[in-house]
């Protein structure tokens, strides 16, 4: 046991520490605490009053087993008691433990804050401290209630202590992060402002904390600050080593100020006045001059000082980033850094140099230390420094380097970590495309990348190339000669199976001449992967063997007889069964000219810039290429390949078979029906009647409906993959909609009477209450009153939904002229495509005791907040009634689950990092709070409830994407109740702001 | 912009300070302190002082963050900020907080940490408060804490 001998010490406070350690099991430790747990609580409860003294060391001994990880359930109110001593050592352990064991037990609060109280206004300056301190260690609402309006009173006042007024302003800021509203500063600014001025440093340090939180929330109200600060800096940055005494830390004055200062300045753009700008950049020189001085110790205390101070000046020079001169200097001296012996050092000046090099000034001068870097790259053994060095070789790439540094992370991926791999991948693959001069060059890339990291190459990546095979003629042969050649490697990952698969089923004929890739050994090779593949790549492979009977007639036997054979037309998988069965009668009832025709080759996507670079180049920090952008770019590549703005194209194309196996996006809804019609004319005059049902139907869906249906995502291999099982979900709406139908979306009347001409009522107060109901389920009754119930139905995939609205007359007398008119209010319009499909037209006339049924057909163009409105309107008795509703529609329905494992979640969830993009809301619970009702509702929004990623299991997360027809909006939602407060705090972070905000609204009301 | 935790924890993942400057429920601090001693003790002199791990911010949900960290020793002193936030500045802040132990408790070892946990307290408050910077000359600091040493 050391000696206790420093003061104040407790000796049984010594003893009871020594026995807890000299305990050589935790059984004993836990027999020692009770014993002492048993002392304590015996001591406190005993007739005879405790002193301070006593009443210090029990209350410390609790603290120090609450420490040691057992919990303590008495002893605040001896704490609390111990506040109000005016001896230093008890009040401090008081406080002390009131900090560490923050209760919120309201009687205990009001004492403690009395305590406060006296002590802030007992003129004593370590008694305030400790107030003060206790302040911003628990930060509560309640002290902040009460405090908030004083703290700033004893910051400004002119006879506080220096010590008192540095713990104020941290104490202040602490309130203000917790309780903003409370912390009003209004006429503190100027004052808060000007400790910039202060004589103390020590104030300076604190108050410039508070100065800089308040100036990025009121940038405005706070600019002066910029002035002071610079010639704040100005003094330090020219003073002598030893002109700070107290404030310089080996040679190097005031460091941690400095720092504070330059971060300060990163809230504001460069100063408009001249002579502040003048001396500021004064100011940077002189930093970066003396980091070229040789160092003033040998210790590294020194030189991390003195860089913490350089690093910081680079920062802000290219926050400015507008003084070309400064860049490159910056850039001259990290580049030294380089090959620094310190490896704190090489990390942070690859991780700075990154910045730069996104600077046009600066981009240049980084790309000289290409060679250092690829060393790096390859020598550090820090992975996290390593990593940093990719991160800089792909914000340095260009035209002139791509090449080099494209095959430098290629070979680097071969031995790479397996945590940064994925974000590996992606460079190279978004490098490759971005600066692929020659399209082989390209092609080898990928196919490489599939081959040394196939398991990190994402759908995104293989989408892609096969877009650019397609829209390249000049390098279709080339790829499906190498991708042939892949492929023979004995083990060859799925991910080049559906390349090689894709690329052969639609240039193979490019590579048939040659008998060593004859149609049957590019068929059988390509057969000899089907087993090992899982189903999705199986279907793909199924529908590169339908490819290759129109490609290669003589391949036709061969490949039927796979298709009929039991493991294909009987396999368990639904999905690879049907493709097996309806290609098999495809191939065999459909004469050559109508294969040719459905199965032609895929038609160009239109050129655009990549989804996923064009998110990049907005991004700042060209560290991370993330999971968030690739979700993102899979919406964008939505719009890429087939789009809103594919609707013309289509018009104009002339050959109808363009859409089948395209992501031809169909015709503007209205003319739709025109349009398929005459295309089913067209086939069926070419083929006669010999189609089996099933064929037409077939058909239409590919012609028709097929490409607007599909998901604007997945593209074109999408339609590859998941052909024919849109196939039940869309024959009802192809038929339906072919009826020709007047579709007009605003306002949608159906009744077939006049209606009466009475203005459509305004929607109903408890409107959104009742709409409310179905954000979580589908079906049920909408609404209900002494005449009418509304019943619905729903159904929705991807983003089209179906909605059966039933109207049943609740009297026994008849209802006049009912109708009904469906309407998209204001903006949403352009948000919800409403197609009316009636089965059967609603009777003006609803009988007593009599139902009616209408259908809706719901497209979700882009994402909505409003709901459509429901008028209904009938005459009862010579009474007209006239009600609104708002139709259960809400985005969410257009949710499609996504699973994913924990890591990947975070990762998501990290890379929506943006404050807009996150909606969160703390509120009471209105109904059960139940597990299983609380799973049920969040299952019935439409997101997957993913297990074992919260590591609070009382927490619930969920994800999903929204499918819109203009893209998909990823989300991620984590909701975490609080059963003893009777709370939830719901946060939700999605691609898109205004659908993190929706959702957030619509799912407050749910729980 | 400001500092989640200060920990020291011993090369057998003992804490011998955790000072938390965010809130955090018990099982989450177990699971840090846990996750912190996991990551900081693999690493060598090779190695970076700084490390950003992803895993721990899956209980830091809101945002990014780095343990900046120091080895004296048996003991590991570490802090957790911001990924944006000056690595070397925090750096040396440690070394300042250590400086500082080591003058009032005359050489400090890790049982002084131990026995005199209550006035640890007193010290990083003095040197960090709201998760910020409060005080950072060692000159005034150890004044202070000797003028409250003699305070009854």
């Amino acid at each position: 046991m050391p000696a206790v001998s420093k003061g104040d010490g407790m000796r049984g406070l010594a003893v009871f520490i020594s026995d807890i350690r000299n305990c050589k099991s935790k059984e004993a430790e836990i027999k020692r605490i009770n014993k002492e747990l048993a002392n304590i609580r015996s001591k406190f409860k005993g007739d005879k009053a405790l002193d301070g003294y006593s009443k210090k060391k029990y209350v410390c001994k609790l603290l120090f087993i609450f420490l040691l990880g057992h919990d303590i359930d008495f002893g605040h109110m001896e704490a609390v008691n111990l506040l109000s001593s005016n001896k230093y050592t008890e009040k401090q352990i008081g406080y002390l433990f009131i900090s560490v064991l923050v209760n919120s037990n309201s009687e205990l609060i009001r004492l403690i804050n009395n305590a406060i109280k006296n002590d802030l206004s007992s003129r004593n300056p370590t008694f305030m401290c400790l107030a003060l301190h206790c302040i911003a260690n628990v930060g509560s609402r309640e002290m902040a209630e009460a405090f908030a309006s004083e703290i700033p009173r004893i910051l400004v006042a002119g006879d506080t202590m220096d010590s008192v007024k540095q713990s104020a302003a941290l104490c202040l800021l602490r309130l203000y992060k917790t309780s903003p509203d409370l912390v009003l500063m209004g006429e503190w600014t100027s004052r808060v402002v000007h400790l910039l001025n202060d004589q103390h440093m020590g104030v300076v340090t604190a108050a410039i904390s508070l100065i800089t939180c308040l100036s990025m929330k009121n940038p405005d109200e706070f600019k002066t600050c910029v002035s002071l600060a610079v010639s704040r800096l100005s003094r330090i940055v020219s003073s002598a080593s030893t002109d700070l005494q107290d404030y310089t830390y080996y040679f190097v004055p005031a460091p941690w100020l400095s720092c504070k200062l330059l971060r300060l300045l990163q809230c504001y753009p460069p100063p408009e006045d001249g002579a502040v700008k003048g001396r500021l950049v004064e100011c940077l020189e002189t930093i970066l001059n003396k980091a070229q001085e040789p160092p003033k110790s040998k210790k590294v205390q020194h030189s991390n000082a003195k860089n913490a101070i350089l690093f910081e000046a680079i920062s802000l020079i290219i926050h400015y980033d507008s003084e070309p001169n400064l860049l490159v200097r910056a850039c001259n001296q990290l580049g030294q850094f380089l090959q620094h012996r310190e490896t704190n050092l090489r990390y942070l000046a690859l991780e700075s140099m990154c910045t730069l090099a996104s600077s046009e000034f600066s981009h240049e001068a980084v790309k000289t230390h290409i060679e250092t870097v690829i060393n790096a790259l390859k020598t550090e053994r820090d992975v996290s420094v390593r990593q940093r060095a990719a991160d800089l070789l792909y914000a340095m790439c260009d035209r002139s380097n791509a090449k080099q540094i494209v095959a430098e992370m290629l070979s680097y991926l071969e031995t790479a970590d397996y945590s940064i791999r994925e974000e590996m991948v992606l460079k190279v693959a978004i490098l490759a495309e971005k600066y692929a001069v020659d399209y082989s060059w390209y092609v080898d890339t990928i196919l490489n990348l599939i081959r040394i990291a196939g398991d990190y190459v994402s759908e995104e990546v293989w989408y892609r190339v096969i877009q650019i095979v397609i829209n390249r003629d000049d390098v279709q042969g080339y790829a499906a000669k190498t991708v042939f050649e892949a492929l023979q490697a004995p083990a060859c990952h799925e991910n080049m199976v559906k390349v090689g698969g894709y690329i052969l089923g639609e240039f193979g004929n490019l590579i048939a001449g040659d008998p060593r890739s004859s149609p049957l050994v590019q068929f059988n090779l390509l057969h000899s992967k089907f087993h090992l593949c899982s189903v999705p790549t199986r279907a793909l492979l199924l529908s590169a063997y339908i490819k290759f009977i129109n490609l290669f007639p003589e391949t036709k036997a061969t490949i039927q007889e796979v298709l009929r054979c039991d493991s294909q037309i009987r396999n368990s998988d639904v999905e690879l069964q049907q493709r097996a069965v309806e290609y098999l009668k495809l191939s065999s009832i459909a004469s050559t000219d109508v294969l040719a025709t459905v199965l032609e080759e895929m038609p160009p996507f239109p050129e655009r810039e990549s989804s996923i670079l064009a998110k990049l180049k907005k991004k700042k920090g060209p560290g991370a290429v993330s999971v968030t952008e690739l979700e993102d770019s899979k919406r964008e590549g939505g719009e890429l390949n087939g789009g809103g703005d594919r609707g013309s194209d289509t018009a104009s194309t002339p050959s109808p078979s363009a859409d089948l196996l395209g992501i031809r996006s169909a015709a503007p809804i209205g003319a739709a029906p025109a349009s398929a019609g005459s295309l089913l004319v067209d086939v069926f005059s070419e083929a006669g009647s010999a189609f089996s049902p099933f064929l037409s139907l077939f058909l239409l869906i590919s012609f028709h409906t097929m490409a607007k249906s599909l998901p604007p995502c997945p593209c074109i291999v999408c339609v590859w993959m998941a052909f024919p099982s849109f196939f039940f979900f869309f024959s009802f709406f192809v038929f339906t909609s072919m009826v020709p139908f007047p579709i007009c979306s605003h306002p949608l009347s159906c009744g077939l009477s006049a209606p009466p001409s009475e203005d459509p009522a305004p929607p109903l107060s408890e409107a959104d209450e009742l709409l409310n109901k179905f954000v979580c389920k589908n079906n049920g009754v909408l609404f209900e009153n002494q005449l009418l119930q509304i019943g619905i139905k729903s159904e929705y995939r991807q983003n089209l939904g179906r909605m059966y609205l039933f109207f049943g007359n609740k009297t026994s007398v008849q209802f006049a002229s009912f109708t009904t008119t469906v309407s998209c209010p204001g903006e949403l319009q352009s948000h919800i495509l409403l197609l009316n499909v009636q089965t059967k037209p609603v009777e003006p006339l609803v009988e007593g005791g009599a139902q009616i049924q209408q259908v809706l057909n719901i497209e979700c163009l882009t994402d909505f907040s409003e709901a459509p409105l429901l008028n209904i309107k009938f005459r009862y008795g010579g009474a007209l009634q006239n009600l609104t509703l708002k139709l259960p529609v809400t985005i969410n329905k257009f949710f499609q689950p996504t699973e994913m494992a924990s890591h990947d979640f975070f990762q998501r969830w990290k890379q929506l990092s943006q404050p807009q993009q996150e909606a969160q809301k703390i509120f009471k619970a209105n109904h059960s709070m139940d597990t299983e009702v609380l799973k049920a509702k969040l299952l019935g929004l439409g997101t997957a409830l993913l297990d074992n990623v919260d590591p609070n299991p009382e927490n619930y997360v969920c994800a999903g994407v929204i499918q819109t027809k203009s893209q998909q909006v990823g989300c991620l939602l984590r909701l975490e109740p609080n059963a003893q407060a009777q709370m939830y705090r719901l946060t939700l972070r999605c691609s898109k702001d205004s659908v993190s905000k929706r959702l957030c609204e619509l799912l407050a009301e749910q729980f | 912009m400001q500092i989640r935790f200060i920990l020291i924890q011993n090369r057998a993942g003992k804490t011998r300070l955790a000072k938390w400057y965010m809130q955090f429920d018990d099982d989450e601090k177990q699971k840090l302190i846990e996750e912190v001693h996991a990551v900081v003790t693999v690493r060598d002199a090779k190695h970076t002082n700084f490390v950003e791990v992803w895993a721990l911010s899956s209980l830091l949900w809101e945002k990014n963050f780095k343990i900046i960290y120091r080895r004296y020793a048996g003991l590991y002193f570490c802090i957790c900020v911001d990924v944006t936030d000056n690595n070397l500045a925090y750096l040396e802040g440690i070394h300042n907080f250590v400086e500082v132990l080591n003058e009032y408790f005359h050489n400090v070892c890790e049982l002084d940490l131990v026995f005199n946990f209550y006035k640890v307290y007193t010290v990083v408050d003095e040197m960090f408060l709201a998760g910020e910077i409060r005080e950072t000359s060692q000159t005034k600091v150890l004044k202070q804490l000797l003028m409250l040493q003699s305070l009854e």
